[in-house]
C-alpha cells in the first residue's frame, strides 16, 4: 500500500507542477509554435520591451508594496488585540473577508466606491486598488501572526512590565521581536496576494491603474502567446521564491 | 491593560467596517431596488430581483455552477485524501511534501490557468503530441467546455482539500490504528473502518473549502470555459459591468455571500478555526 501511495503522490505532484514547468520550457523556445526549435531568450527580450507590461508591472509593484506595508501593520496590531482578548466582531469581520467569494468582494467594493464618489471628489485609481488589497490581505496577516502568538508566553510581557516597562514598551521590545519571523512571513504573503489578484483589482482599478494581472488576463483572453509564457515563468519563479521564504519563516 | 488592545484593534475594525460591513449593506440595499435608467439604482423598493433568481433563464447557470462545484469538490476529496495520507506518513520529509502542495496555491492562479490554456488549446501541447504520434487526426476540443472548467477548479482548489484532511491525519492517535491492526484488521479495513471515519471532520472542512470558492469562481470559467460556460461568478460580474443591472447583480451576490457564510460557519463551529 505504501508504494502504491508513493506512486500516486508522484502523479498528483506532476499534475500540480508539470503545467508550469512545461510553460517554463516553452518560454525559452525559439519558435512561437508548440514545437521545439532550440533555445532562445527572445521572448524574455520581447517582454522587457513591452511598455504595457512594464508599466503595469510598475503599478502592481507599487500597489503590492503599499498594501503589504499597510496590511502587515494593521493586521499585526489586530492579531495582538485578538490574542489579548477575543472579539467576535473583529474576528467575524476578518472571517467574512476571508470567505466571501472574490467576485462578491469586488462588486461590493465597486458599489462602495461609486457610492462614496457622490460625496467626495475621487475616482477609481491606485488608491482604491490599495484600499481593496489591504482589506482582503489583513485576514491572512492576522492568521499568520496569531498562529505565532499562540506559542508566546504572556508571562514574558508581564515580567517586562514588572521590571518597569510600560505596556507599549513591553509590546515593542518583547512581543514584537518574538513575532518578527511571523510578521515577515505575513508581509510576504500580503505582497504575494496583492500582486496576484485579478478579480477584485479589475473591478476597482481606474484607467491609469492597470495592474500586471489585468494585462496578463487581457493577453490570455486573446490566446496563448510566447511572450506571456515568459512573463508567467518570471512571475512564478519570483513569487515561488517569496512563498518558500515565507513558509520557512513561518516555521521558524 | 485594555487601552492598548483597543488602540491596536481600531485600525482593523475601522477598515473591516468600511470595506466589509458597509459594502455588504450597500449591496443588500441595492438588491431590493430597481435598475436605474442609466445604470445605477432607483426607488421604489422591490423583491423582483430575488424572484428573477428562479427564472429559467438563469436556472441553467445556477444548475451548472452547482453541478461543477459539487463535481470539483468530490474530485478534490477523492484525489486529495490519498495525498494527505501519503504526506502524513512520510516522516521527516513531511514539510517538503506539504510545501509542494502549498506552493502552487500561492503562485498566481491566473498564470496556472493560463498554463492549462497552453496545454489544452487546439494547437496546444496535448493535441500537438497526440497528432504527431498519429493517435488523432483532428485536434480534440479540450478547451472551452465544462470539462476544462472542472479541470481548472480541481487544479486550483486541490490544496484546499489536502490541507484540512492532512491536519486531521496528523493529529490522529496512531495507537487506534495499531489497535485495529492488532485485532486482526487488514490495512484496507483499518483505512476504511478506522482512519476514514475519524477523518470525517477534515473531509467535511475540505468539502466546504473547495465548494465555496468553486461556486463563486469567475476567472476559471472565463478563461477555460470561454463564452459557453457562464457560471454564477460571471453572471455577477456581467451585471455590474456590461449589463449594468446592479440590483440583479446585487441580489445574486447576496445569495452567494449567504451560502458562503453559512457553509463556512459550519466548518468554524466544528473547531476548524482559521482565526
Amino acid at each position: 500500500m505504501k508504494r502504491g501511495l508513493a506512486v500516486y503522490a508522484v502523479a498528483i505532484y506532476a499534475f500540480l507542477h508539470l503545467p508550469l514547468l512545461i510553460l517554463a520550457v516553452f518560454s525559452v523556445n525559439a519558435s512561437r509554435f508548440t514545437a521545439w526549435q532550440g533555445f532562445s531568450l527572445h521572448w524574455y527580450a520581447a517582454m522587457f520591451a513591452d511598455r504595457d507590461l512594464l508599466e503595469s508591472a510598475g503599478n502592481s509593484l507599487a500597489i503590492a508594496v503599499a498594501s503589504m506595508a499597510l496590511s502587515t501593520a494593521i493586521g499585526t496590531l489586530a492579531a495582538y488585540a485578538l490574542w489579548k482578548r477575543a472579539s467576535n466582531w473583529l474576528a467575524g469581520g476578518l472571517y467574512l473577508s476571508l470567505v466571501t467569494p472574490e467576485i462578491v468582494t469586488g462588486v461590493s467594493l465597486l458599489a462602495l466606491f461609486q457610492w462614496a464618489f457622490r460625496y467626495v471628489n475621487f475616482r477609481l485609481g491606485m488608491h482604491t486598488v490599495i484600499l481593496a488589497h489591504v482589506s482582503f490581505s489583513i485576514a491572512y496577516v492576522v492568521v499568520v501572526v496569531l498562529a505565532r502568538l499562540r506559542g508566546f508566553d504572556p508571562a514574558l510581557e508581564e515580567a517586562a512590565q514588572d521590571l518597569g516597562a510600560t505596556e507599549f514598551a513591553a509590546f515593542g521590545r518583547v512581543t514584537l521581536p518574538y513575532l518578527a519571523p511571523a510578521i515577515a512571513a505575513a508581509a510576504m504573503l500580503a505582497f504575494t496576494i496583492s500582486i496576484d489578484d485579478y478579480v477584485i483589482t479589475s473591478l476597482v482599478a481606474g484607467v491609469d491603474s492597470q495592474t500586471l494581472p489585468m494585462v496578463i488576463y487581457a493577453m490570455a483572453r486573446r490566446g496563448v502567446s510566447p511572450v506571456l509564457n515568459a512573463v508567467s515563468t518570471t512571475i512564478v519563479v519570483l513569487l515561488g521564491t517569496l512563498v518558500l521564504l515565507s513558509e520557512r519563516l513561518r516555521r521558524a | 491593560m485594555t487601552r492598548l488592545r483597543t488602540i491596536f484593534a481600531t485600525p482593523a475594525a475601522a477598515l473591516m467596517l468600511v470595506t466589509i460591513a458597509v459594502p455588504a449593506g450597500i449591496i443588500g440595499v441595492y438588491s431590493i431596488l430597481n435598475r436605474g435608467a442609466y445604470g445605477g439604482v432607483e426607488l421604489p423598493w422591490t423583491l423582483e430581483n430575488y424572484s428573477r433568481l428562479i427564472d429559467p433563464l438563469y436556472g441553467g447557470i445556477f444548475v451548472r455552477s452547482l453541478a461543477l462545484a459539487a463535481a470539483a469538490t468530490a474530485l478534490c476529496i477523492l484525489l486529495g485524501f490519498p495525498l494527505a495520507l501519503f504526506i502524513a506518513h512520510s516522516g521527516t520529509r513531511k514539510n517538503l511534501y506539504l510545501s509542494l502542495v502549498i506552493l502552487p496555491f500561492w503562485t498566481s492562479f491566473l498564470i496556472r490557468l493560463y498554463a492549462w490554456m497552453f496545454l489544452l488549446r487546439d494547437t496546444g501541447l496535448i493535441n500537438t503530441v497526440l497528432q504527431s504520434l498519429g493517435v488523432i487526426r483532428q485536434p480534440l476540443p479540450l478547451l472551452y467546455n465544462n470539462g476544462a472548467v472542472l479541470l481548472g477548479l480541481v487544479y486550483g482548489f486541490l490544496p484546499f482539500a489536502v490541507l484540512p484532511i492532512y491536519a486531521i491525519l496528523e493529529r490522529l492517535d496512531k495507537s487506534l490504528l495499531e489497535a485495529a491492526a492488532d485485532l486482526g484488521a487488514r490495512p484496507i479495513a483499518v483505512l476504511t473502518r478506522v482512519t476514514l471515519p475519524l477523518c470525517a471532520p477534515g473531509i467535511g472542512a475540505a468539502a466546504i473549502l473547495v465548494f465555496v470558492p468553486s461556486l463563486g469562481t469567475y476567472i476559471t470559467s472565463d478563461l477555460l470555459g470561454g463564452s459557453k460556460t457562464i457560471l454564477i461568478g460571471n453572471l455577477v460580474q456581467n451585471q455590474f459591468t456590461t449589463a449594468r443591472d446592479w440590483p440583479f447583480g446585487a441580489a445574486v451576490s447576496i445569495v452567494l455571500m449567504i451560502v458562503a457564510v453559512l457553509l463556512m460557519f459550519t466548518v468554524r463551529r466544528r473547531g476548524e478555526e482559521l482565526l
